[in-house]
């Protein structure tokens, strides 16, 4: 991205090249990171209510998929609403109106996700930069307009009262606690595959594509089937964190597949740091914890989020987590 | 009484107007878009908010000061256009350096801001501007009713969208504006002060988006959320077209609304999508745009 935050970024990522071997080939600090965030998301729901975090977790699953593309493929999707919003239809549907298990539902729906971001990504990967934006942007919000006009959606009022059910025909999920750690582990295991692309030989290709695309071309890299298989990915992974939510609030709507939908997962990635590990998921407890705390001031959360991102284009671009990174020396 | 394909002729022309109409909309607002894209390199997120406050200037200006359309018709794009000289002043100038994208960034935040603020004072609803006394009735051409007024915006903006044509292509301002375009350092080395010519580009941009805004008032009603869904209905076109070319943009945007009205005519239920359905048919076989130059 930017020639200055891409000196940071190299400046910051230098060490991370002889990294201590320790657990899963992770270095020891992201390991206590883990480690720390599973502890969190243990003792959470006897602190805080249960929903919110939840609400919490979905957005950051959601924020650290797009943060795949955006921060480490270096392509700027404005249309990811498409992929959680869709995503979060089918699994609402399919749990209403066919009676599925919670997992086959949301299964379902992270599926729909994947091929949305498959045909969306081959057609967007066409054109670079900022028509790369706004051709992801069109193609959600024609996702959208389907979503207000289809039967299935139920238009403006969305699918309500969608049944948690019971995980494998045996747990029930209705109360708020026992959804709240199937919830947990898709979130822990979605961040984990996240991190485990992010270190992979593909990681690596994807990161030296963002940096440099000509040269990876150069090297004999097919870039554009790698820029589609992260498209595809960061696609499916925000569809599980939608198909996720559904269930959650019981609920798919509009609000979902709209563009400020999109507009919201960008500023989290970007407040959070974009291309760090950890960021996206600060990102998301910011942001959702500040609409839960102003949801009374109705347009006032419109212009707050504005506000930040104003600020954190024009003075905060390595986000929360970039900048401590920066202070500890390592990165997050 | 004569059936064409078994429509009805009124229902036919009558869409066909409404679709010139969006098209005239969509014309004005990307050819302002490609001509900022053209000098400052950012797509400017802003514009739908920009076209929103144009239609709220004139209705402003028509509520509190009583001034009235044709007045409003001038005034709102010069005061919208002077808001434009200021954002692109204090924040938009120091993101040249940077990625694109961060420009995409800003100008979204700052449509957030822009319509969040609209909003907490006039709420939703939307309200109604008068279409000015002079142009109020109609004509009956024969074969359909055409209200006045909208003959006039298509007539008004084709105006605006050619006069924009003849000075970039025709005058020697637009002949600085090409070639700082092409080269803003070369230009800047013969003299011309290019930081001002990139800050007049922004306004005039924004001034085009209010022009269009301004145009809009009397026809849907005076919205805060009016620009927001527009805005990427003409992403849509400016990436079917492509930037490059002024003409270009011009031609896509009204042959799109004319598309777009054809659907509504023949297939109602595919109008909202059919623009987004040639975005992806074009980037099938020309991904640069109709018009556009390869990236």
């Amino acid at each position: 991205m930017a020639a200055e935050t891409q000196n940071a970024r190299t400046q910051v990522a230098a060490p991370a090249l002889t990294p201590p071997a320790s657990m899963m080939g992770m270095p020891r600090h992201h390991l206590l990171i883990f480690l720390g965030l599973l502890a969190l998301g243990l003792i959470g729901p006897f602190v805080l209510y249960p929903v919110f975090l939840m609400k919490v977790m979905c957005f950051a699953l959601f924020a650290c998929a797009f943060n795949l593309l955006l921060g480490y493929g270096g392509l700027l999707s404005f249309g990811h609403a498409a992929y959680f919003g869709s995503a979060s239809y089918v699994s609402a549907y399919a749990a209403k109106a066919w009676g599925l298990t919670p997992e086959l539902a949301i299964l379902l729906g992270t599926a729909t996700a994947a091929v949305l971001g498959l045909v969306f990504g081959a057609l967007a990967i066409r054109r670079q930069g900022i028509y790369f934006a706004m051709v992801t942007l069109a193609f959600a919000q024609m996702v959208y307009f389907f979503s207000v006009q289809a039967p299935f959606t139920g238009g403006e009022d969305g699918i309500q009262s969608v049944p948690r059910g019971h995980l494998f025909g045996l747990i029930d999920l209705g109360p708020d606690r026992s959804l709240y750690f199937l919830v947990l582990a898709v979130t822990f295991f979605g961040l984990l595959l996240i991190y485990r692309i992010i270190h992979s030989p593909f990681g690596q290709v994807l990161k030296a594509i963002r940096d440099n695309e000509p040269r990876s071309i150069s090297l004999g890299y097919r870039t554009n089937q790698y820029k589609l298989a992260v498209f595809v990915l960061s696609a499916t992974l925000a569809g599980l964190a939608g198909a996720t939510k559904a269930l959650v609030f019981q609920l798919a709507s509009l609000t979902d597949v709209y563009w400020t939908m999109s507009g919201e997962v960008v500023l989290m990635t970007l407040l959070g740091g974009m291309g760090t590990v950890f960021g996206p998921i600060v990102g998301a407890a910011v942001v959702v914890t500040m609409q839960n705390y102003l949801a009374t001031f109705g347009a006032w959360v419109t212009i707050i989020q504005g506000v930040i991102f104003v600020v954190s284009v024009l003075l905060f671009r390595e986000g929360i987590i970039g900048v401590l990174g920066r202070w500890l020396k390592k990165p997050l | 009484m004569f059936e064409l394909l078994g429509i009805p002729p009124q229902a036919l022309f009558g869409q066909l107007l409404l679709g010139l109409i969006n098209g005239s909309f969509y014309a004005l607002l990307s050819l302002g878009l490609a001509i900022i894209f053209g000098l400052l390199n950012i797509i400017n997120f802003t514009h739908g908010a920009q076209y929103m406050m144009g239609a709220f200037v004139a209705w402003m200006l028509l509520n509190y000061l009583g001034i009235n359309y044709w007045a409003a018709l001038i005034l709102a794009p010069v005061i919208v256009g002077i808001t434009g000289v200021i954002i692109e002043r204090l924040l938009i100038s120091r993101l040249y350096h940077l990625d694109h994208l961060y420009g995409l960034l800003l100008t979204f935040g700052l449509a957030l801001i822009i319509q969040g603020l609209f909003r907490n004072e006039y709420g939703i609803s939307g309200l109604p501007y008068q279409i000015p006394s002079q142009l109020s009735g109609g004509m009956n051409l024969g074969f359909m009713f055409l209200p006045n007024y909208r003959g006039w915006v298509v007539a008004a903006s084709l105006v605006a969208c050619l006069a924009t044509w003849f000075v970039i292509e025709k005058t020697r301002l637009g002949a600085y504006l090409r070639a700082a375009t092409e080269n803003p350092t070369l230009v800047g080395a013969f003299g011309i002060n290019v930081p001002r010519l990139i800050t007049l580009t922004y306004g005039f941009g924004v001034a085009l988006a209010a022009f269009a805004g301004v145009l809009a008032a009397p026809i849907y009603s005076v919205n805060p959320n009016m620009g927001a869904d527009l805005i990427i209905v003409v992403f849509a076109v400016v990436v079917i077209g492509g930037m490059g070319s002024i003409l270009g943009s011009i031609v896509t945007g009204f042959g799109l609304g004319l598309i777009e009205g054809l659907t509504r005519v023949f297939y109602p239920e595919g109008s909202a999508v059919v623009i987004f359905v040639i975005m992806a048919i074009v980037l099938l076989v020309k991904p640069a745009g109709l018009f556009g130059r390869t990236v």
